[in-house]
């Protein structure tokens, strides 16, 4: 199907980190069903760094792939780090997102920072 | 592969594919010539004018190809706006969730002026006549109300709808693009003054399509520069399309009954297996609908990546969400029957036809459950709703 690249329906069939961390250090969500996509993000940090990162998305499938390979770019990252994802590296690391669906790309970023917020709230 | 989107478009049948493909090669004559092969081409142009007639019970000279349905719907709608206006008629009747080729015409009409009252279609996907009736005014310049709905495939009280309009001397369009050649139509029965019909839903070739419009109806031009279709839509016809869409047609309304019988039994095998998929809604009345549609709306889900994981396992569908759309907003056909937002985004429509196979129906039946179980599985819609913090809607 012409509609994604390659990376991106591997990122769909195959998401990376799906699933909850019941003792996480910050919580994150962001979107609603109402616009079709809600994501959510699991973070464990020690000493400021991420050292595992779950999540949960309600959505297309450039929002599952893009939710997934955020995931991917944060793991093992110092918390300054994470900060700095922005949704267009993310859409670049799936090899490009159709302009429809770059809201997808935001919505991981922000679902990230969401988190990571959490966390420093927390702190 | 199963496909199952035959709302969509159909594949055409051998008979007509091979009746486009010859008249490409040896009727490529030009309809308005005089020697033999523009003749020729005259003639089957005018033979498939007779076919699609007399399957609807019109007059062949009460028929108007076209490119497809929705110049049919542009041309009927302007049409009777125009015939509307000149007697200061400037008020139109539709519904809800017709198709963007009705619905935009009419907005673009609004701004032009018109006044246009959408009817409800209600939960079950159906125009009431007595609502209809009601909304009729001394100035409602037109009624159009689709035949079959393109997603939920409700069929409407077609008959009664026509008769209204007839006794209060409105003109009544329909758009059939989804119902003919899948439910008998008879023009002079249901009181119809124009229907739209498309060549492709029905095995018939892309880019072929049909106008009736009843004897003494003025029609206006949406394309001018020529003499073809009685003046009224110029253009050198597109003969072995046309023809192609003809058989089509004709051998689509032969085998109804037959083909009708063994996809309805499909299709409520279709309804009653998808339906133990718990908090999953059948969207339209249940037996009030076209033989071969399913439309279901599963919570907690979203359409797209249900769309590509059952593509992955060979089956085409189709879904109104908002991302297969390129909108944001989820169809407005389920927004029409009040789904809300949150579910209409889940949404899948099957359209199946008489080569969809009972092992088809159970292969789809499985795979659906299959796929709407994993996504549910880290949807965080899904936890929250089986956690307490958030009630079902389905």
């Amino acid at each position: 199907m012409a509609l994604y690249s390659e990376k991106v329906m591997d990122h769909f069939r195959n998401p990376r980190n799906v699933g909850v961390i019941e003792d996480a250090d910050g919580v994150g969500e962001v979107g609603n069903a109402k616009c079709g996509d809600i994501m959510k993000m699991y973070l464990k940090i020690d000493d400021d760094v991420i050292t595992d990162v779950k999540f949960e998305t309600f959505g297309c499938g450039s929002a599952i792939a893009s939710s997934s390979m955020a995931t991917e770019m944060i793991k093992g990252k110092p918390v300054e780090e994470a900060m700095q994802l922005t949704n267009k590296a993310v859409a670049e690391a799936l090899d490009g997102l159709p302009d429809y669906k770059m809201h997808c790309s935001v919505l991981a970023e922000e679902a990230i920072k969401s988190a990571l917020d959490d966390y420093n709230s927390k702190e | 592969m199963i496909y199952a989107d035959n709302a969509a478009t159909t594949k055409m049948s051998d008979a007509a594919y091979n009746r486009m493909t010859e008249l490409m090669r040896d009727t490529y004559g030009n309809p308005s010539s005089l020697y033999s092969v523009g003749q020729k081409a005259k003639e089957v142009l005018e033979e498939a004018r007779e076919d699609v007639a007399s399957v609807i019970n019109a007059n062949p000279r009460e028929i108007y190809f076209t490119s497809g349905g929705s110049e049919a719907d542009n041309q009927a709608i302007r049409s009777a706006a125009v015939l509307g206006a000149k007697k200061g008629k400037k008020h139109i009747i539709s519904t809800a969730f017709e198709h963007h080729a009705v619905l935009h015409t009419l907005r673009a009409l609004e701004k032009e002026g018109f006044e246009v009252t959408l009817l409800d279609v209600h939960e079950d996907g159906l125009v009431r006549p007595n609502e209809l009736k009601e909304a009729i005014r001394d100035d409602t310049a037109l009624v159009t109300v689709m035949y079959a709905n393109n997603e939920i495939g409700t069929v409407q009280p077609i008959r009664e709808i026509g008769k209204i309009c007839r006794d209060k001397g409105v003109l009544f369009h329909t758009d059939a693009v989804q119902a003919i050649g899948h439910i008998p139509i008879d023009v002079e029965a249901d009181n119809i003054d124009m229907l739209s019909a498309s060549g492709h839903k029905f095995k018939g070739p892309k880019g072929a399509g049909f106008l009736y419009v009843k004897k003494g109806i003025r029609l206006t031009n949406l394309i001018e520069g020529g003499a073809q279709e009685r003046g009224k839509r110029a253009g050198t016809e597109n003969v072995p399309a046309i023809s192609a869409m003809a058989l089509a047609l004709k051998d689509a309304v032969a085998n109804m009954d037959s083909n009708a019988k063994s996809i309805v039994k499909k299709r409520d095998r279709l309804i009653q297996g998808l339906g133990e998929i718990e908090h999953s809604a059948l969207n339209g009345d249940a037996s009030l609908r076209l033989p071969g549609n399913v439309n279901y709306c599963f919570e907690g889900i979203e359409g797209e990546s249900l769309l590509l994981l059952l593509d992955d396992k060979g089956i085409m569908a189709s879904s109104g969400s908002a991302c297969t759309s390129g909108s944001l907003d989820p169809s407005h056909v389920l927004l029409a029957i009040g789904r809300v937002h949150d579910v209409a985004h889940g949404s899948l429509r099957l359209s199946i036809n008489e080569e969809t196979s009972d092992e088809d129906v159970e292969y789809i039946i499985k795979s659906v459950k299959e796929v709407v179980e994993y996504l549910r599985g880290f949807s965080p819609i899904w936890r929250d709703l089986q956690s307490g913090k958030k009630a079902f809607i389905l």
